[in-house]
Protein backbone atom coordinates (compact mmCIF):
# COMPACT_ATOMS: atom_id res chain seq x y z
CA UNK A 1 0.00 0.00 0.00
CA UNK A 2 1.39 3.39 -1.01
CA UNK A 3 1.73 6.35 1.29
CA UNK A 4 -1.01 8.26 -0.49
CA UNK A 5 -3.51 5.54 0.22
CA UNK A 6 -2.37 5.28 3.83
CA UNK A 7 -2.82 9.00 4.31
CA UNK A 8 -6.39 8.81 3.06
CA UNK A 9 -7.18 5.85 5.31
CA UNK A 10 -5.74 7.65 8.34
CA UNK A 11 -7.83 10.71 7.50
CA UNK A 12 -10.97 8.59 7.29
CA UNK A 13 -10.24 6.92 10.64
CA UNK A 14 -9.66 10.30 12.25
CA UNK A 15 -12.94 11.67 10.92
CA UNK A 16 -14.87 8.56 11.97
CA UNK A 17 -13.42 8.71 15.47
CA UNK A 18 -14.32 12.37 15.75
CA UNK A 19 -17.86 11.59 14.67
CA UNK A 20 -18.03 8.69 17.13
CA UNK A 21 -16.85 10.92 19.95
CA UNK A 22 -19.36 13.62 19.13
CA UNK A 23 -22.41 11.44 18.57
CA UNK A 24 -21.78 8.50 20.93
CA UNK A 25 -24.51 8.11 23.53
CA UNK A 26 -25.95 11.50 22.73
CA UNK A 27 -28.78 11.90 25.22
CA UNK A 28 -30.27 14.55 27.44
CA UNK A 29 -29.85 18.20 26.70
CA UNK A 30 -28.51 17.93 23.18
CA UNK A 31 -28.42 21.68 22.67
CA UNK A 32 -25.92 21.86 25.55
CA UNK A 33 -23.91 18.67 25.08
CA UNK A 34 -23.39 18.78 21.33
CA UNK A 35 -21.64 22.17 21.06
CA UNK A 36 -19.47 21.27 24.02
CA UNK A 37 -18.36 18.04 22.42
CA UNK A 38 -17.73 19.73 19.09
CA UNK A 39 -15.55 22.39 20.71
CA UNK A 40 -13.61 19.65 22.52
CA UNK A 41 -13.01 17.78 19.30
CA UNK A 42 -11.88 20.96 17.57
CA UNK A 43 -9.50 21.72 20.44
CA UNK A 44 -8.13 18.18 20.28
CA UNK A 45 -7.63 18.42 16.53
CA UNK A 46 -5.85 21.75 16.81
CA UNK A 47 -3.61 20.51 19.59
CA UNK A 48 -2.88 17.17 17.99
CA UNK A 49 -2.24 18.77 14.66
CA UNK A 50 -0.02 21.49 16.08
CA UNK A 51 2.06 19.02 18.10
CA UNK A 52 2.48 16.59 15.20
CA UNK A 53 3.33 19.32 12.74
CA UNK A 54 5.78 21.18 14.95
CA UNK A 55 7.50 18.00 16.06
CA UNK A 56 8.01 16.84 12.47
CA UNK A 57 9.53 20.19 11.53
CA UNK A 58 11.69 20.25 14.65
CA UNK A 59 13.04 16.76 14.01
CA UNK A 60 13.91 17.71 10.46
CA UNK A 61 15.71 20.86 11.57
CA UNK A 62 17.71 19.01 14.20
CA UNK A 63 18.10 15.92 12.05
CA UNK A 64 17.11 13.36 14.62
CA UNK A 65 14.17 11.23 15.60
CA UNK A 66 14.44 11.47 19.38
CA UNK A 67 14.46 15.11 20.30
CA UNK A 68 11.14 16.90 20.28
CA UNK A 69 10.30 20.43 21.39
CA UNK A 70 8.62 18.92 24.44
CA UNK A 71 11.58 16.78 25.36
CA UNK A 72 13.67 19.94 25.15
CA UNK A 73 11.37 21.58 27.67
CA UNK A 74 9.49 24.05 25.49
CA UNK A 75 6.09 23.27 26.94
CA UNK A 76 7.36 23.47 30.51
CA UNK A 77 8.61 26.89 29.52
CA UNK A 78 5.10 27.86 28.52
CA UNK A 79 3.95 26.90 32.03
CA UNK A 80 6.73 28.92 33.54
CA UNK A 81 5.78 31.97 31.52
CA UNK A 82 2.17 31.66 32.63
CA UNK A 83 3.10 31.40 36.30
CA UNK A 84 5.59 34.18 35.95
CA UNK A 85 2.95 36.53 34.61
CA UNK A 86 0.73 35.76 37.60
CA UNK A 87 3.69 36.07 39.93
CA UNK A 88 4.62 39.49 38.67
CA UNK A 89 1.26 41.03 37.89
CA UNK A 90 -1.08 39.02 40.11
CA UNK A 91 -3.99 36.90 39.05
CA UNK A 92 -6.37 39.84 39.01
CA UNK A 93 -4.44 41.52 36.30
CA UNK A 94 -4.39 38.28 34.43
CA UNK A 95 -8.10 37.96 34.72
CA UNK A 96 -8.48 41.56 33.67
CA UNK A 97 -5.97 41.29 30.96
CA UNK A 98 -7.91 39.47 28.28
CA UNK A 99 -6.76 35.91 27.89
CA UNK A 100 -5.93 36.75 24.31
CA UNK A 101 -3.31 39.30 25.29
CA UNK A 102 -1.83 36.96 27.83
CA UNK A 103 -1.70 34.30 25.14
CA UNK A 104 0.10 36.54 22.67
CA UNK A 105 2.61 37.73 25.28
CA UNK A 106 3.39 34.13 26.18
CA UNK A 107 3.90 33.20 22.55
CA UNK A 108 6.26 36.14 22.14
CA UNK A 109 8.37 35.00 25.07
CA UNK A 110 8.42 31.45 23.75
CA UNK A 111 9.72 32.62 20.39
CA UNK A 112 12.44 34.63 22.05
CA UNK A 113 13.51 31.71 24.16
CA UNK A 114 13.55 29.28 21.22
CA UNK A 115 15.90 31.54 19.33
CA UNK A 116 18.21 31.80 22.32
CA UNK A 117 18.11 28.04 22.73
CA UNK A 118 18.98 27.67 19.08
CA UNK A 119 21.95 30.02 19.46
CA UNK A 120 23.36 27.98 22.28
CA UNK A 121 22.53 24.47 21.26
CA UNK A 122 22.71 24.25 17.51
CA UNK A 123 25.60 26.50 16.65
CA UNK A 124 28.36 23.96 17.01
CA UNK A 125 29.59 22.13 13.96
CA UNK A 126 28.44 18.76 15.28
CA UNK A 127 25.48 18.30 17.57
CA UNK A 128 25.83 15.59 20.12
CA UNK A 129 22.35 14.27 20.55
CA UNK A 130 22.89 12.96 24.05
CA UNK A 131 24.24 16.29 25.14
CA UNK A 132 21.20 18.05 23.76
CA UNK A 133 18.96 15.54 25.45
CA UNK A 134 20.68 16.12 28.75
CA UNK A 135 20.36 19.88 28.42
CA UNK A 136 16.73 19.53 27.47
CA UNK A 137 15.96 17.33 30.45
CA UNK A 138 17.73 19.72 32.79
CA UNK A 139 15.98 22.76 31.35
CA UNK A 140 12.61 21.01 31.46
CA UNK A 141 13.08 20.07 35.09
CA UNK A 142 14.39 23.51 35.89
CA UNK A 143 11.39 25.23 34.34
CA UNK A 144 9.08 22.81 36.15
CA UNK A 145 10.71 23.34 39.54
CA UNK A 146 10.86 27.07 39.09
CA UNK A 147 7.17 27.06 38.24
CA UNK A 148 6.44 25.10 41.41
CA UNK A 149 8.60 27.45 43.40
CA UNK A 150 6.74 30.53 42.25
CA UNK A 151 3.43 28.84 42.81
CA UNK A 152 4.36 28.19 46.41
CA UNK A 153 5.17 31.86 46.88
CA UNK A 154 2.02 33.31 45.41
CA UNK A 155 -1.28 33.84 47.15
CA UNK A 156 -3.40 30.66 47.32
CA UNK A 157 -6.23 32.30 45.44
CA UNK A 158 -3.90 33.27 42.66
CA UNK A 159 -2.49 29.78 42.79
CA UNK A 160 -5.91 28.44 41.89
CA UNK A 161 -5.99 30.62 38.82
CA UNK A 162 -2.52 29.47 37.86
CA UNK A 163 -3.46 25.83 38.30
CA UNK A 164 -6.45 26.37 36.12
CA UNK A 165 -4.26 27.73 33.34
CA UNK A 166 -1.86 24.86 33.59
CA UNK A 167 -4.27 22.03 33.41
CA UNK A 168 -6.53 23.33 30.75
CA UNK A 169 -7.22 19.70 30.03
CA UNK A 170 -9.58 18.40 27.42
CA UNK A 171 -12.39 18.51 29.95
CA UNK A 172 -12.48 22.25 30.37
CA UNK A 173 -11.29 23.71 27.15
CA UNK A 174 -11.10 27.47 27.03
CA UNK A 175 -13.51 28.42 24.26
CA UNK A 176 -12.00 31.86 23.73
CA UNK A 177 -8.63 30.28 23.10
CA UNK A 178 -10.05 27.87 20.54
CA UNK A 179 -11.05 30.69 18.24
CA UNK A 180 -7.86 32.68 18.51
CA UNK A 181 -5.87 29.45 18.16
CA UNK A 182 -7.55 28.73 14.86
CA UNK A 183 -6.55 32.18 13.65
CA UNK A 184 -2.97 31.77 14.85
CA UNK A 185 -2.58 28.30 13.38
CA UNK A 186 -3.95 29.33 10.00
CA UNK A 187 -1.70 32.41 9.93
CA UNK A 188 1.29 30.28 10.90
CA UNK A 189 0.52 27.74 8.19
CA UNK A 190 0.30 30.46 5.57
CA UNK A 191 3.66 31.79 6.71
CA UNK A 192 5.05 28.27 6.66
CA UNK A 193 4.08 27.60 3.04
CA UNK A 194 7.06 29.52 1.68
CA UNK A 195 9.46 27.28 3.59
CA UNK A 196 7.71 24.04 2.79
CA UNK A 197 9.83 23.19 -0.24
CA UNK A 198 13.00 23.25 1.83
CA UNK A 199 11.97 20.58 4.33
CA UNK A 200 12.73 17.54 2.18
CA UNK A 201 16.17 18.88 1.35
CA UNK A 202 16.92 19.81 4.94
CA UNK A 203 16.21 16.25 5.99
CA UNK A 204 19.32 15.28 4.02
CA UNK A 205 21.37 17.13 6.62
CA UNK A 206 22.85 20.58 7.02
CA UNK A 207 25.73 20.14 4.60
CA UNK A 208 23.61 18.65 1.84
CA UNK A 209 21.07 21.44 2.30
CA UNK A 210 23.70 24.15 2.02
CA UNK A 211 25.22 22.43 -0.97
CA UNK A 212 21.83 22.50 -2.66
CA UNK A 213 21.43 26.20 -2.05
CA UNK A 214 19.18 26.34 1.00
CA UNK A 215 19.77 29.55 3.01
CA UNK A 216 20.12 27.31 6.03
CA UNK A 217 20.38 29.57 9.06
CA UNK A 218 17.66 31.87 7.80
CA UNK A 219 15.23 29.02 7.22
CA UNK A 220 16.01 27.22 10.46
CA UNK A 221 15.34 30.34 12.50
CA UNK A 222 12.01 30.95 10.81
CA UNK A 223 11.00 27.34 11.26
CA UNK A 224 11.93 27.44 14.93
CA UNK A 225 9.67 30.44 15.40
CA UNK A 226 6.87 28.48 13.78
CA UNK A 227 7.57 25.54 16.10
CA UNK A 228 7.53 27.80 19.16
CA UNK A 229 4.19 29.30 18.15
CA UNK A 230 2.59 25.93 17.58
CA UNK A 231 3.87 24.49 20.84
CA UNK A 232 2.48 27.51 22.69
CA UNK A 233 -0.89 27.02 21.02
CA UNK A 234 -1.09 23.34 21.82
CA UNK A 235 0.08 23.76 25.41
CA UNK A 236 -2.38 26.56 26.00
CA UNK A 237 -5.25 24.52 24.63
CA UNK A 238 -4.80 21.18 26.36
CA UNK A 239 -1.60 21.28 28.39
CA UNK A 240 1.68 19.46 28.00
CA UNK A 241 1.62 15.97 26.55
CA UNK A 242 5.33 15.40 26.48
CA UNK A 243 5.63 12.27 24.41
CA UNK A 244 2.78 12.65 21.96
CA UNK A 245 4.87 14.33 19.29
CA UNK A 246 7.68 11.83 19.56
CA UNK A 247 5.24 8.97 19.29
CA UNK A 248 3.19 10.14 16.33
CA UNK A 249 6.03 11.41 14.16
CA UNK A 250 8.00 8.21 14.55
CA UNK A 251 4.95 6.09 13.87
CA UNK A 252 4.25 8.22 10.82
CA UNK A 253 7.78 7.66 9.49
CA UNK A 254 7.51 3.92 10.12
CA UNK A 255 4.12 3.71 8.50
CA UNK A 256 4.60 5.99 5.51
CA UNK A 257 8.05 4.75 4.53
CA UNK A 258 8.78 7.86 2.53
CA UNK A 259 10.89 10.96 2.93
CA UNK A 260 8.26 13.34 1.56
CA UNK A 261 7.30 15.73 4.30
CA UNK A 262 3.91 16.37 2.85
CA UNK A 263 2.83 12.82 3.66
CA UNK A 264 4.88 12.48 6.84
CA UNK A 265 3.28 15.60 8.27
CA UNK A 266 -0.24 14.68 7.19
CA UNK A 267 0.27 11.17 8.55
CA UNK A 268 1.56 12.46 11.87
CA UNK A 269 -1.30 14.94 12.17
CA UNK A 270 -3.93 12.27 11.58
CA UNK A 271 -2.24 9.73 13.86
CA UNK A 272 -2.04 12.40 16.52
CA UNK A 273 -5.73 13.21 16.22
CA UNK A 274 -6.60 9.51 16.28
CA UNK A 275 -4.50 8.96 19.39
CA UNK A 276 -5.94 11.94 21.21
CA UNK A 277 -9.59 11.42 20.38
CA UNK A 278 -9.29 7.67 20.84
CA UNK A 279 -7.47 8.20 24.11
CA UNK A 280 -9.99 10.73 25.34
CA UNK A 281 -12.79 8.36 24.43
CA UNK A 282 -11.17 5.60 26.47
CA UNK A 283 -10.56 7.96 29.37
CA UNK A 284 -14.19 9.03 29.44
CA UNK A 285 -15.97 5.77 28.71
CA UNK A 286 -13.69 3.08 30.13
CA UNK A 287 -11.82 4.82 32.94
CA UNK A 288 -14.77 7.11 33.56
CA UNK A 289 -12.43 10.04 34.10
CA UNK A 290 -10.29 8.17 36.64
CA UNK A 291 -7.19 9.00 34.67
CA UNK A 292 -6.21 11.65 32.16
CA UNK A 293 -5.24 11.39 28.57
CA UNK A 294 -1.77 12.76 29.17
CA UNK A 295 -1.06 9.91 31.57
CA UNK A 296 -1.97 7.33 28.96
CA UNK A 297 -0.07 9.03 26.15
CA UNK A 298 2.99 9.67 28.29
CA UNK A 299 2.98 6.06 29.44
CA UNK A 300 2.92 4.65 25.91
CA UNK A 301 5.20 7.39 24.62
CA UNK A 302 7.71 6.91 27.43
CA UNK A 303 8.07 3.23 26.65
CA UNK A 304 8.52 4.01 22.99
CA UNK A 305 11.08 6.69 23.83
CA UNK A 306 13.21 4.21 25.76
CA UNK A 307 12.92 1.77 22.89
CA UNK A 308 14.14 4.45 20.46
CA UNK A 309 17.08 5.37 22.68
CA UNK A 310 18.17 1.75 22.90
CA UNK A 311 17.75 1.22 19.19
CA UNK A 312 19.75 4.34 18.25
CA UNK A 313 22.40 3.34 20.69
CA UNK A 314 22.86 0.04 18.92
CA UNK A 315 23.06 1.40 15.40
CA UNK A 316 25.72 3.97 16.25
CA UNK B 1 38.58 30.45 -11.35
CA UNK B 2 38.73 29.73 -7.64
CA UNK B 3 40.82 32.17 -5.65
CA UNK B 4 41.82 31.41 -2.10
CA UNK B 5 43.66 34.10 -0.18
CA UNK B 6 45.26 33.69 3.24
CA UNK B 7 42.64 31.32 4.56
CA UNK B 8 42.80 30.08 8.15
CA UNK B 9 40.74 27.63 10.13
CA UNK B 10 41.26 27.00 13.82
CA UNK B 11 39.90 24.23 15.98
CA UNK B 12 40.64 24.67 19.67
CA UNK B 13 43.38 27.24 18.95
CA UNK B 14 45.03 24.76 16.62
CA UNK B 15 45.55 25.94 13.05
CA UNK B 16 44.06 23.20 10.96
CA UNK B 17 44.29 25.25 7.79
CA UNK B 18 47.17 27.65 8.09
CA UNK B 19 47.45 30.64 5.76
CA UNK B 20 46.52 28.85 2.56
CA UNK B 21 46.56 30.82 -0.68
CA UNK B 22 45.82 29.15 -3.94
CA UNK B 23 44.43 29.80 -7.40
CA UNK B 24 42.70 27.14 -9.39
CA UNK B 25 42.29 27.56 -13.12
CA UNK B 26 39.09 26.85 -14.94
CA UNK B 27 38.85 23.64 -16.91
CA UNK B 28 41.32 21.60 -14.89
CA UNK B 29 41.38 18.74 -12.44
CA UNK B 30 43.26 19.61 -9.29
CA UNK B 31 44.03 16.83 -6.84
CA UNK B 32 44.57 17.49 -3.14
CA UNK B 33 46.85 14.99 -1.50
CA UNK B 34 48.45 14.67 1.89
CA UNK B 35 48.46 12.58 5.03
CA UNK B 36 45.44 12.03 7.28
CA UNK B 37 44.55 15.13 9.20
CA UNK B 38 46.42 17.46 6.87
CA UNK B 39 43.37 19.68 6.46
CA UNK B 40 42.21 18.63 3.01
CA UNK B 41 38.57 18.09 3.92
CA UNK B 42 38.53 21.27 5.97
CA UNK B 43 39.87 23.31 3.07
CA UNK B 44 37.44 21.77 0.58
CA UNK B 45 34.54 22.34 2.97
CA UNK B 46 35.47 25.99 3.31
CA UNK B 47 35.61 26.44 -0.46
CA UNK B 48 32.10 25.00 -0.68
CA UNK B 49 30.92 27.19 2.26
CA UNK B 50 29.92 24.17 4.36
CA UNK B 51 32.05 25.44 7.21
CA UNK B 52 33.01 28.99 7.99
CA UNK B 53 36.59 30.13 7.65
CA UNK B 54 38.22 32.06 10.46
CA UNK B 55 40.10 34.39 8.20
CA UNK B 56 40.88 35.05 4.56
CA UNK B 57 38.94 35.29 1.36
CA UNK B 58 37.57 32.79 -1.09
CA UNK B 59 36.16 33.90 -4.42
CA UNK B 60 34.74 31.96 -7.32
CA UNK B 61 34.83 33.77 -10.65
CA UNK B 62 35.53 36.93 -8.74
CA UNK B 63 32.53 36.61 -6.40
CA UNK B 64 32.99 36.16 -2.68
CA UNK B 65 31.30 32.88 -1.78
CA UNK B 66 29.90 34.26 1.44
CA UNK B 67 28.21 37.13 -0.38
CA UNK B 68 26.75 35.19 -3.29
CA UNK B 69 23.11 34.12 -3.13
CA UNK B 70 22.82 30.56 -1.88
CA UNK B 71 20.78 29.33 -4.77
CA UNK B 72 23.02 30.92 -7.39
CA UNK B 73 26.06 29.37 -5.77
CA UNK B 74 24.38 25.96 -5.73
CA UNK B 75 24.15 26.13 -9.52
CA UNK B 76 27.83 26.95 -9.73
CA UNK B 77 29.55 24.71 -7.22
CA UNK B 78 28.72 21.34 -5.73
CA UNK B 79 30.45 19.14 -3.20
CA UNK B 80 30.54 15.48 -2.36
CA UNK B 81 31.55 15.02 1.25
CA UNK B 82 33.94 12.41 2.55
CA UNK B 83 31.26 10.58 4.48
CA UNK B 84 27.60 10.65 3.75
CA UNK B 85 25.09 9.33 6.19
CA UNK B 86 21.54 9.85 5.14
CA UNK B 87 19.05 7.77 7.01
CA UNK B 88 15.95 8.50 5.08
CA UNK B 89 13.79 6.10 3.16
CA UNK B 90 15.15 7.25 -0.17
CA UNK B 91 15.66 5.49 -3.50
CA UNK B 92 18.72 6.05 -5.65
CA UNK B 93 16.67 7.93 -8.21
CA UNK B 94 15.12 10.17 -5.57
CA UNK B 95 18.54 10.97 -4.16
CA UNK B 96 19.89 11.86 -7.58
CA UNK B 97 16.76 13.95 -8.13
CA UNK B 98 17.70 16.09 -5.14
CA UNK B 99 20.68 17.26 -7.17
CA UNK B 100 18.21 19.21 -9.29
CA UNK B 101 16.88 21.19 -6.34
CA UNK B 102 18.74 24.42 -7.13
CA UNK B 103 16.98 24.51 -10.50
CA UNK B 104 13.57 23.09 -9.78
CA UNK B 105 13.06 23.80 -6.08
CA UNK B 106 11.70 20.31 -5.63
CA UNK B 107 9.35 20.00 -8.59
CA UNK B 108 11.25 18.06 -11.21
CA UNK B 109 10.60 19.15 -14.78
CA UNK B 110 11.14 17.04 -17.86
CA UNK B 111 14.56 18.56 -18.34
CA UNK B 112 15.43 17.72 -14.74
CA UNK B 113 14.37 14.13 -15.30
CA UNK B 114 16.65 13.95 -18.33
CA UNK B 115 19.59 15.22 -16.29
CA UNK B 116 18.80 12.64 -13.63
CA UNK B 117 18.70 9.88 -16.25
CA UNK B 118 22.01 11.07 -17.63
CA UNK B 119 23.68 11.07 -14.22
CA UNK B 120 22.30 7.62 -13.44
CA UNK B 121 23.63 6.29 -16.75
CA UNK B 122 27.03 7.85 -16.14
CA UNK B 123 27.32 6.03 -12.82
CA UNK B 124 25.78 2.79 -14.17
CA UNK B 125 23.01 2.86 -11.63
CA UNK B 126 20.19 2.07 -14.04
CA UNK B 127 19.49 -1.36 -12.63
CA UNK B 128 19.34 -0.28 -9.03
CA UNK B 129 17.79 3.15 -9.48
CA UNK B 130 14.62 2.18 -7.65
CA UNK B 131 16.33 0.49 -4.74
CA UNK B 132 16.42 2.14 -1.34
CA UNK B 133 19.78 3.54 -0.24
CA UNK B 134 19.89 1.39 2.88
CA UNK B 135 19.69 -1.72 0.71
CA UNK B 136 22.86 -0.87 -1.22
CA UNK B 137 26.49 -1.79 -0.78
CA UNK B 138 28.93 0.93 0.30
CA UNK B 139 30.27 1.38 -3.21
CA UNK B 140 26.85 1.52 -4.80
CA UNK B 141 25.81 4.17 -2.29
CA UNK B 142 28.96 6.15 -3.05
CA UNK B 143 28.15 6.05 -6.76
CA UNK B 144 24.63 7.22 -6.04
CA UNK B 145 26.04 10.23 -4.22
CA UNK B 146 28.39 10.99 -7.07
CA UNK B 147 25.47 10.77 -9.47
CA UNK B 148 23.64 13.33 -7.37
CA UNK B 149 26.56 15.72 -7.69
CA UNK B 150 26.63 15.14 -11.45
CA UNK B 151 22.91 15.86 -11.65
CA UNK B 152 23.53 19.16 -9.93
CA UNK B 153 25.44 19.99 -13.11
CA UNK B 154 27.68 22.72 -11.73
CA UNK B 155 30.67 24.37 -13.28
CA UNK B 156 32.80 23.60 -10.26
CA UNK B 157 32.73 20.15 -8.68
CA UNK B 158 34.41 19.37 -5.37
CA UNK B 159 34.83 15.74 -4.42
CA UNK B 160 36.22 14.57 -1.10
CA UNK B 161 37.61 11.08 -1.57
CA UNK B 162 35.05 10.00 -4.14
CA UNK B 163 36.76 6.67 -4.68
CA UNK B 164 35.95 5.53 -1.15
CA UNK B 165 34.58 2.00 -1.19
CA UNK B 166 34.81 1.67 -4.95
CA UNK B 167 36.22 -1.29 -6.81
CA UNK B 168 38.97 -0.75 -9.37
CA UNK B 169 36.73 -0.76 -12.38
CA UNK B 170 34.39 1.84 -10.96
CA UNK B 171 37.28 3.94 -9.69
CA UNK B 172 38.83 4.08 -13.12
CA UNK B 173 35.49 4.70 -14.71
CA UNK B 174 34.72 7.61 -12.40
CA UNK B 175 38.11 9.19 -12.99
CA UNK B 176 37.55 8.84 -16.74
CA UNK B 177 34.13 10.42 -16.38
CA UNK B 178 35.65 13.33 -14.48
CA UNK B 179 38.31 13.72 -17.16
CA UNK B 180 35.60 13.85 -19.81
CA UNK B 181 33.59 16.42 -17.86
CA UNK B 182 36.66 18.62 -17.82
CA UNK B 183 37.84 18.04 -21.38
CA UNK B 184 34.47 18.09 -23.11
CA UNK B 185 32.30 20.30 -20.96
CA UNK B 186 34.96 22.57 -19.49
CA UNK B 187 34.10 21.83 -15.88
CA UNK B 188 36.55 22.49 -13.07
CA UNK B 189 37.14 19.71 -10.61
CA UNK B 190 38.80 19.71 -7.20
CA UNK B 191 39.30 16.29 -5.78
CA UNK B 192 40.76 14.96 -2.55
CA UNK B 193 42.37 11.64 -3.21
CA UNK B 194 44.65 9.29 -1.32
CA UNK B 195 45.75 7.04 -4.13
CA UNK B 196 48.58 9.09 -5.61
CA UNK B 197 48.60 6.99 -8.74
CA UNK B 198 45.08 8.09 -9.56
CA UNK B 199 46.18 11.65 -8.84
CA UNK B 200 49.20 11.18 -11.07
CA UNK B 201 47.28 9.69 -13.99
CA UNK B 202 44.22 11.89 -14.12
CA UNK B 203 44.93 15.32 -12.70
CA UNK B 204 46.39 18.46 -14.25
CA UNK B 205 47.60 19.96 -11.00
CA UNK B 206 48.33 18.61 -7.57
CA UNK B 207 48.19 20.45 -4.27
CA UNK B 208 50.03 18.76 -1.42
CA UNK B 209 48.93 19.68 2.08
CA UNK B 210 50.60 18.86 5.35
CA UNK B 211 49.79 20.18 8.82
CA UNK B 212 47.41 22.70 7.32
CA UNK B 213 49.97 24.24 4.98
CA UNK B 214 50.49 23.87 1.28
CA UNK B 215 53.90 22.34 0.87
CA UNK B 216 53.75 21.95 -2.88
CA UNK B 217 51.47 23.11 -5.63
CA UNK B 218 52.28 22.50 -9.24
CA UNK B 219 51.73 20.56 -12.38
CA UNK B 220 51.29 16.87 -11.80
CA UNK B 221 54.68 15.95 -13.22
CA UNK B 222 56.40 18.36 -10.83
CA UNK B 223 54.73 17.04 -7.72
CA UNK B 224 55.03 13.35 -8.48
CA UNK B 225 58.69 13.38 -7.68
CA UNK B 226 60.68 11.32 -5.26
CA UNK B 227 61.94 14.24 -3.16
CA UNK B 228 58.60 16.01 -3.02
CA UNK B 229 56.75 12.87 -2.03
CA UNK B 230 59.30 12.17 0.65
CA UNK B 231 58.51 15.59 2.11
CA UNK B 232 54.81 14.94 2.09
CA UNK B 233 54.61 11.40 3.36
CA UNK B 234 57.96 10.86 5.10
CA UNK B 235 58.56 7.71 3.15
CA UNK B 236 60.60 6.64 0.21
CA UNK B 237 58.53 6.28 -2.88
CA UNK B 238 59.98 4.87 -6.05
CA UNK B 239 58.63 6.40 -9.26
CA UNK B 240 58.51 4.45 -12.51
CA UNK B 241 57.52 5.62 -15.95
CA UNK B 242 55.02 3.25 -17.50
CA UNK B 243 53.43 4.26 -20.82
CA UNK B 244 54.14 7.95 -20.25
CA UNK B 245 52.56 7.77 -16.85
CA UNK B 246 54.42 8.28 -13.61
CA UNK B 247 53.54 5.44 -11.31
CA UNK B 248 54.54 5.39 -7.66
CA UNK B 249 55.63 2.17 -6.09
CA UNK B 250 55.40 2.30 -2.34
CA UNK B 251 54.70 -1.17 -1.09
N1 LIG C 1 34.97 19.57 13.83
C1 LIG C 1 36.26 19.49 14.23
N2 LIG C 1 36.61 19.80 15.48
C2 LIG C 1 37.89 19.75 15.89
N3 LIG C 1 38.90 19.39 15.10
C3 LIG C 1 38.63 19.06 13.82
C4 LIG C 1 37.30 19.09 13.32
N4 LIG C 1 37.34 18.72 12.03
C5 LIG C 1 38.61 18.46 11.74
N5 LIG C 1 39.41 18.66 12.80
C6 LIG C 1 40.85 18.50 12.84
O1 LIG C 1 41.39 19.18 11.75
C7 LIG C 1 42.46 18.46 11.19
C8 LIG C 1 42.24 18.34 9.70
O2 LIG C 1 41.10 17.56 9.45
P1 LIG C 1 40.64 17.20 7.99
O3 LIG C 1 39.38 16.43 8.10
O4 LIG C 1 40.61 18.43 7.18
O5 LIG C 1 41.81 16.26 7.50
P2 LIG C 1 41.97 15.51 6.11
O6 LIG C 1 43.19 16.05 5.47
O7 LIG C 1 40.73 15.56 5.32
O8 LIG C 1 42.27 14.02 6.59
P3 LIG C 1 41.78 12.62 5.97
O9 LIG C 1 42.76 12.26 4.92
O10 LIG C 1 41.91 11.69 7.12
O11 LIG C 1 40.39 12.77 5.48
C9 LIG C 1 42.54 17.15 11.93
O12 LIG C 1 43.62 17.22 12.81
C10 LIG C 1 41.25 17.06 12.68
O13 LIG C 1 41.47 16.45 13.92
MG1 LIG D 1 39.30 14.21 4.78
Amino acid sequence: MGYKKKTIILAIIAILLAALYIFYDLRGNIGYILPRRVIKVVAIMLTGGAIAFSTTVFMTITNNRILTPSVLGLDSLYMLVQTFIIFIFGANSLVMMSSNINYLVSIGIMILFSLILYRFLFRGEKNNIYFLLLIGMILGTFFGSFTDFMQVLIDPNEFMVAQDRMFASVNNVNTDLVYISIVIIVATLIYFMRFYKYLDVMALGKDEAINLGVPYDYIVKRLLIIVAILISVSTALIGPITFLGLLVVNVSYELMKTFRHFYIILGAVFISIIALIGGQFIVEKIFTFNTTISVIINFIGGIYFIYLLLKENKSW
Amino acid sequence: MVDIKNVFKLYNQKKVVDDVSLSIEKGTITSFIGPNGAGKSTLISMISRLIAKDNGEITIDGQDIMKTKNNELAKKISILKQSNSINLKLTVRELVGFGRFPYSQGKLTKEDQEKVDEAIDYMELGEIQNKYLDELSGGQRQRAHIAMVLAQDTEYILLDEPLNNLDMRHSVQIMKTLRRLVDELGKTILIVIHDINFASCYSDHIVALKDGKIIKHGRTCDVIDQCVLKDIYDMDIDIQNIDDKRICVYF
